[in-house]
């Protein structure tokens, strides 16, 4: 592309920022939460594999399908939220900078959605919301369960405006440069965000709460798991780009190189924010209501995320190489037999990164249109986001939790905690390999997601699946010994580890790099963009869906147990 | 911007083949027909007997025509309604003949349900309000358990039923 005649950024170097002691508190508040969510999460998970091997019941007249629940909305909700938004800030702190007033907002954002998540955690707990964290209608939760998530959801976008002013009242301040790129990434995430959960706020604000509360008497079913889906997959990009953010801007320090290109990094985040959003059709491909040319065309839009995917798996190697080259390793592959194995800050996120080519495979299978309907709501889905969340994404977060809580509480990642840290990315691989593969292959044989212990009348078919079932409970077991591992080097980071300094990585461009563009941070653009191929994806189809509806639905709670 | 000369292979590589990809996945689709099922047929949800095909009567799997079929289902928690035997019991098994084609029409009297055919390509959401229906050619012999595999309540790993397939 020839664009150096086009204006770009001029180059100010500028001095990095100190986090001080009161904005840690902040950035490790969401922290806390993520990590009490990661145990309590993960221990329901244990339970649903042990209650699936048929050996083992639930004590106390727990349900199955309210542990399933508090696991889905605990570690895929609140877990990740708090993680992502927690690290952003610091991210932002690190880059732009926060003022008091930003600080006492985002403490804001912090006590809505932890007020909202433990409003919608006691109505799981007291069994009155057994409707799953994707909480299709007609089934009726307490609308307790649904005011919690709209908090919480409520909070983040406090988080975004937050996010954005930030990096606004720094442009100002420095006019000509460009934005650090992590503010950047930051950026986009939140404007993604933002789009993307208005979809389940409409649907929540004015579906769900009116219809829970007894004020409306049906539902259009359909139109709320259509708004759910326009949120439902921007929300697993929304977990996808922060990991990304230290891929492509804090791994490169931590091996010992530069970032291999900004522009690059900039354009993938921005193909993401185009092509995140109108494609929820391929979540609904099964269903009878909905246009089969427009969930091919939804079928599309979501497969041109693979173009950005496919760029940043080369950023990655490119690096290593690069990197490993630089240090004087020779031969083919020298460089990649001399990446920094021991530090845990590289190898867990690596070993995510190697989960995302069979988590990304997995993926483009599901949204293959008439493909998707071999594997749909069979346990293959479960296999293939305990891939992509629960690995890539989640070894990601360890890996950034190992130096970023040290760096808040201003004590050391010991050589000790760098071995344990490895011996747990280890036991994760390990149980994810067995629990996940083992959910795959059940999933390719018609095994149902979702679903309690069952023998299905005794058919050869369940019990073919009962053999699965005993290896995903061996797989989980294993998962949790790593989350037990997890939450206890979580503990040493915050109490114990020796006080002293940890670094904050980011990576820094290479001395001849390439200029950055103006385009780049050309935001009313991209939003405009973004909202067009929206209104082009969702347009005609919704009001086909709103204008041909069949009657309402009247809520249902018996048969959730209520 | 520039982008190394490895990358523009690799990219190109990737694209060319997300672009066959797509052409066989829109091949099949709308040459062959092998779209999802999904066709816009409304029902009334509290009155799923205005259709004709879910009366009673017309519960569970009919002949039409030689190798031809047809099943009408009435899913409800937690449970799916295939009609009554001669002696008046309701049916839990159906029986189909090797190569015939079948035609599943399925609706749900209350939530959301599933309507799998494990190990076959039978596969559905079935939603209030919607017609849910799919044309298959039973192939393979054998006993499939027909399940629901999208949670419906407290009751729903308890909802299946068979079909067999025989030679």
């Amino acid at each position: 592309m020839a664009l150096a005649n086009l204006q770009t950024f001029e180059d100010i170097s500028t001095e990095s920022i100190v986090i001080t002691k009161t904005d840690s508190k902040l950035y490790l508040s969401f922290i806390y939460v993520a990590i009490i969510s990661l145990f309590l999460g993960g221990l329901m998970g244990l339970l649903q594999v042990l209650v699936r091997t048929g050996e083992f019941t639930l004590p106390f007249g727990i349900g199955y399908y309210q542990i399933l629940t508090f696991h889905g909305v605990v570690l895929a909700l609140v877990l990740t939220t708090f993680f992502i938004i927690g690290f952003q800030f610091a991210l932002m702190g690190k880059t732009v900078g926060i003022s008091e007033k930003q600080r006492k907002f985002a403490w804001l954002a912090f006590w809505v959605m932890t007020i909202g998540t433990s409003m919608t955690a006691v109505t799981i707990l007291i069994g009155k919301a057994n409707v799953l964290y994707t909480f299709y209608a007609p089934l009726k939760a307490h609308p307790l369960f649904y005011i919690g998530l709209a908090l919480v959801v409520v909070g983040t976008w406090i988080a975004a405006i937050v996010n954005w002013r930030q990096l606004f009242v720094w442009k100002k301040q420095i006019p000509n440069q460009k934005s650090p790129l992590l503010a950047f990434m930051v950026t986009i995430n939140m404007i993604m965000w933002v789009i993307a959960s208005l979809g389940v706020a409409v649907a929540v604000l004015v579906q769900f709460i009116p219809w829970s509360l007894g004020f409306a008497e049906t539902i259009n079913v359909l139109l709320s798991r259509t708004l759910f889906w326009y949120f439902g997959h921007p929300l697993v990009y929304f977990w996808l780009l922060p990991a990304y953010m230290a891929w492509y801007a804090i791994i490169p320090k931590i091996i010992g190189g530069k970032l291999f290109s900004d522009s690059l990094a900039r354009l993938s985040f921005i193909l993401f924010l185009f092509f995140s959003i109108p494609v929820g059709f391929h979540h609904q491909l099964t269903e009878p209501g909905i246009d089969p040319t427009w969930k091919f065309i939804q079928v599309v839009l979501t497969f041109m995320v693979i173009i950005p995917s496919l760029m940043t798996a080369f950023s990655m190697f490119a690096t290593f190489e690069i990197t490993g080259r630089k240090k004087g390793h020779k031969g083919l592959f020298g460089w990649f037999k001399n990446l920094p194995w021991q530090d845990v800050r590289f190898f867990a996120p690596f070993v995510g990164m190697l989960a995302f080519i069979p988590g990304g495979i997995g993926g483009i299978i599901n949204a293959s249109h008439q493909m998707n309907t071999v594997v749909h709501n069979t346990i293959w889905v479960t296999g293939h986001f305990h891939l992509t969340v629960a690995t890539t994404v989640l070894l990601t977060f360890f890996g950034i939790a190992y130096w970023l809580i040290p760096h808040l509480t201003g004590r050391k990642l010991t050589r000790k905690i760098h071995r344990l840290g490895i011996y747990q990315t280890v036991v994760w691989a390990i149980g994810m390999t067995i629990m996940s593969g083992a959910m795959h292959i059940q999933g390719l044989l018609g095994g149902p997601r979702r679903s309690s212990y069952s023998e299905y009348g005794g058919s050869e078919q369940a019990v073919d699946w009962g053999a699965y079932q005993m290896a995903q409970a061996v797989g989980g077991t294993i998962l949790f010994i790593g989350i037990i591992l997890m939450v206890y080097i979580f503990i040493y980071l915050v109490f114990f580890a020796p006080e002293g300094n940890e670094e904050f990585p980011i990576a820094e461009e290479e001395n001849h790099a390439p200029a950055t563009p103006k385009w780049m941070e050309n935001w009313k653009l991209w939003i405009g963009i973004t909202i067009a191929l929206i209104l082009f994806a969702y347009t005609i189809p919704v009001v086909d869906i709103i204008q041909n509806a069949p009657p309402g639905s009247p809520p249902f709670d018996a048969i959730i147990g209520n | 911007m520039h982008l190394h000369k490895l990358e523009k292979w690799w990219l190109i590589l990737g694209v060319s083949a997300l672009i066959i990809f797509l052409i066989v996945l829109g091949f099949g689709a709308f040459y062959m027909g092998t779209h999802p099922q999904s066709h816009g047929l409304t029902i009334d949800p509290n009155n799923v007997e205005a259709n004709e095909a879910f009366q009673q009567e017309n519960l569970g799997l009919t002949k039409v025509d030689e190798d031809h079929y047809i099943v009408n289902v009435v899913a409800s928690a937690f449970n799916y309604d295939l009609g009554v035997d001669e002696d008046g019991n309701s049916v839990s098994h159906i029986k189909i003949p090797k190569g015939a084609s079948v035609l599943f029409q399925v609706v749900t009297t209350d939530v959301i349900h599933g309507f799998n055919i494990a190990g076959t390509n039978v596969n559905m959401m079935v939603e209030p309000g919607y017609v849910s229906s799919m044309e298959v050619q039973m192939n393979n012999v054998g006993e499939f358990t027909l399940l629901c595999n999208e949670y419906c309540g407290v009751g729903h790993h308890m909802m299946f039923t068979t079909v067999e397939v025989y030679e």
